[in-house]
């Protein structure tokens, strides 16, 4: 099957800090591809390279055969990106944050009510198209998001924990959206530590660690690896990465002994 | 032509969202209010006078008439420096237009027939000629000039009275030759007395709008940074010199509305009036935050969160705010300061604006301030686009 994307030994350092060492890996065309690991492993880095936000130090990549370095105006096109921070304003109301990102697209302003009826009655949120976003709670936030990044129809879609925060309401919904929007083509990379939304959503699943990829492969193949009965996803995982708590400060991992010493509740960083 | 689009589209969702946000929006309006009543009730008052110049026209250039000019170029108030740097004029006129191009700091005329009136025994006047864009400094030169004059025209007198009692001179003198032979007479550029407050505001009015967009450019940037919204402008297929440029627009439209709002403050509560022309002092203001956009922009690249940008900008507006000669002429500086007070742009922003509003200047007598404002824009910004595209993706 042909690849949407295909990353081939691509680095990224920071200084001295390798935040992705030497990864590659290729996602098919319709492919729902689960990208997981533990806080700050690679994957958000990753993601900002592969949508142009970030330079790579080393390596290839490239979107629909177009290289994310030299062709960033042509990757953009086929891209749509629901990060972990939303991207919307809080002043603006729904329909004015979704002009003004269509408009950066250079979409005339009636294909952009066009494309984005298309997708806000499914995720019920015609009723608040003229309220400002700032009044909205995180979930109707993340599916006006949603709308958003599917403007520019993308043949890819980047879904940076896209439930993160959510009541279980909105997740069921934003998974059952996802699939459906799989059914009609779109390639998604899902990054998401909830085991059970990738093992739900995902074809395929790499699991990348320190920056590199420690395992890439169907989640029956994965779980397969595991020296355990009737494994989970998320024994895969722990089996892969280990159980050290990992301590993310401006971007540098620590690993710590499981359940060793104190921990800080605000550790999560990208 | 995309790029005007597209910067269009920026600057357009900035003023949305700056409209909607009500708290800064509050600020907006009454932050100009503030520092204009504030400052507009504030008369300092300082009294160092050295090196200051100012134009002669000696029509007369007879002995006395020179000993008049010696006695103010002669003239100490602060240590060996002389108060005054004395400049030849040929006419009133060339000193009016030394003063409104700021050269001179004042001026002197001698009428030609300023001796031939002393010897008749007849009371002869010169003019003095005042800075009404410096109301401080323009004070102090009055003052000193007609004490200097006063003091030479009582040694006149005294000659006068001595030649009589030695009979030298017919007693047949009028009293007022004898008191006072040489008159003083004040006269302006402008008709009216300008108060402090029209010295101030032309400053005021340049310091809300440039800091106002400084900051704001940096802040919007750093603001959208750290919210994750960039990310959205970012990965869209426009030109990132349009992100730039559509920022600053937005914040240039906002200072220009400030100005605006300063102005009209100035007008109606100050009796502020605007000797020249408003498109001049329109234009001297767009020049004016476009000197400031790239240093703005040069901020925004390397603070990586709003606080740590307003920060950063602190440092700048503190000393300039000081230094710039907003409230304080620039001549009545520590030399060092007045080198300082040089090389920030918002000098030659006010400097301009002042001739313009206060002494009713027109483009020609602006021209170097002109110059020197679009050559700081052009090379920050030659600097700093280069920085924030570089900056953005890493």
């Amino acid at each position: 099957m042909e690849n949407i994307i295909e990353v081939k030994n691509l680095t990224k350092k920071f200084g001295h800090f390798t935040a992705v060492d030497n990864v590659s890996f290729n996602i098919r065309k319709k492919e729902i591809f689960g990208f997981l690991g533990p806080n700050g492993a690679g994957k958000s880095t990753t993601i900002r390279m592969l949508t142009t936000l970030l330079r790579p130090t080393s390596g290839d990549a490239t979107i629909a055969s177009h290289d994310v370095v030299k062709k960033q105006d042509q990757v953009r096109k086929h891209i749509g990106l629901v990060a972990e921070k939303i991207i919307l304003y809080d002043h603006l109301t729904a329909r004015e944050n979704l002009e003004f990102f269509g408009r950066l697209f250079h979409l005339p302003k009636d294909e952009i009510k066009r494309r984005s009826e298309k997708w806000i009655g499914k995720l019920h949120m015609t009723e608040w198209l003229n309220a400002q976003v700032g009044t909205f709670s995180t979930g109707m936030k993340q599916r006006i998001n949603i709308v958003r990044a599917l403007l520019t129809e993308p043949d890819i879609l980047f879904l940076d924990e896209p439930t993160l925060g959510l009541d279980p309401q909105t997740t069921h919904m934003i998974r059952g959206f996802i699939r459906e929007l799989n059914n009609q083509g779109v390639s998604v990379l899902l990054t998401t530590h909830d085991m059970l939304e990738a093992e739900e959503l995902s074809d395929r699943i790499a699991i990348i660690d320190h920056g590199k990829i420690a395992a890439s492969d169907t989640v029956e193949n994965l779980k397969k690896r595991a020296q355990k009965e009737n494994p989970t996803l998320e024994d895969v995982f722990l089996a892969i990465t280990g159980k050290e708590i990992r301590d993310v400060t401006n971007g540098r991992v620590a690993t710590r002994g499981h359940m060793h010493g104190p921990i800080r509740a605000n550790n999560r960083v990208r | 032509m995309q790029t005007i689009f597209d910067l269009w589209q920026i600057a357009k969702k900035d003023l949305l969202e700056f409209r909607r946000d009500r708290l800064r929006l509050i600020t907006f309006f009454i932050m100009p209010i503030f520092m204009m009543i504030m400052v507009g009730f504030i008369f300092p008052n300082q009294n160092s006078i050295k090196n200051i110049s100012i134009g002669v026209v000696n029509q007369d250039n007879q002995s006395v008439s020179q000993g008049l000019v010696e006695s103010i170029i002669d003239l100490k108030l602060s240590g060996d420096n002389p108060a005054f740097v004395v400049k030849d004029y040929s006419n009133i006129e060339a000193i009016k237009d030394g003063i409104k191009k700021q050269e001179i700091s004042g001026g002197l005329f001698i009428p030609s027939d300023f001796s031939t009136k002393i010897a008749q025994s007849e009371q002869t006047e010169v003019t003095v000629v005042e800075d009404q864009s410096n109301p401080q400094i323009s004070q102090m030169v009055n003052q000193v000039l007609v004490k200097i004059i006063d003091g030479f025209s009582g040694q006149l007198g005294q000659q006068k009275i001595n030649q009589i009692l030695v009979g030298r001179a017919s007693a047949n003198t009028s009293a007022q030759s004898i008191m006072a032979p040489i008159q003083a007479k004040l006269i302006g550029i402008i008709p009216g007395n300008p108060n402090y407050f029209e010295f101030v505001a032309p400053g005021i009015m340049a310091m809300i709008v440039m800091t106002a967009v400084l900051t704001g450019l940096a802040a919007s940037i750093s603001r959208e940074k750290e919210q994750g919204t960039l990310d959205g402008i970012l990965i869209s297929p426009i030109n990132r010199l349009a992100i730039i440029l559509g920022k600053a627009l937005s914040q240039s439209i906002r200072g220009l509305i400030q100005g605006a709002i300063v102005l009209l403050l100035a007008f109606f509560l100050f009796g502020v009036t605007v000797h020249g022309s408003l498109l001049l002092v329109a234009l001297l203001l767009i020049l004016g935050i476009f000197s400031f956009v790239g240093l703005g922009i040069l901020v925004s690249a390397i603070a990586t969160e709003q606080e740590t940008a307003t920060q950063l900008l602190f440092m700048f507006q503190f000393p300039m705010l000081f230094l710039s000669g907003v409230f304080f002429p620039i001549l009545m500086m520590p030399s060092i300061m007045q080198k300082i007070a040089h090389v920030i742009p918002l000098t030659y922003a006010i400097t301009a604006l002042r001739k313009v509003m206060v002494l009713g200047a027109g483009f020609g007598a602006v021209r170097t301030e002109f110059l020197i404002l679009l050559i700081f824009g052009v090379v920050t910004l030659t600097i700093s686009v280069p920085v924030f595209k570089r900056v953005i993706t890493k």
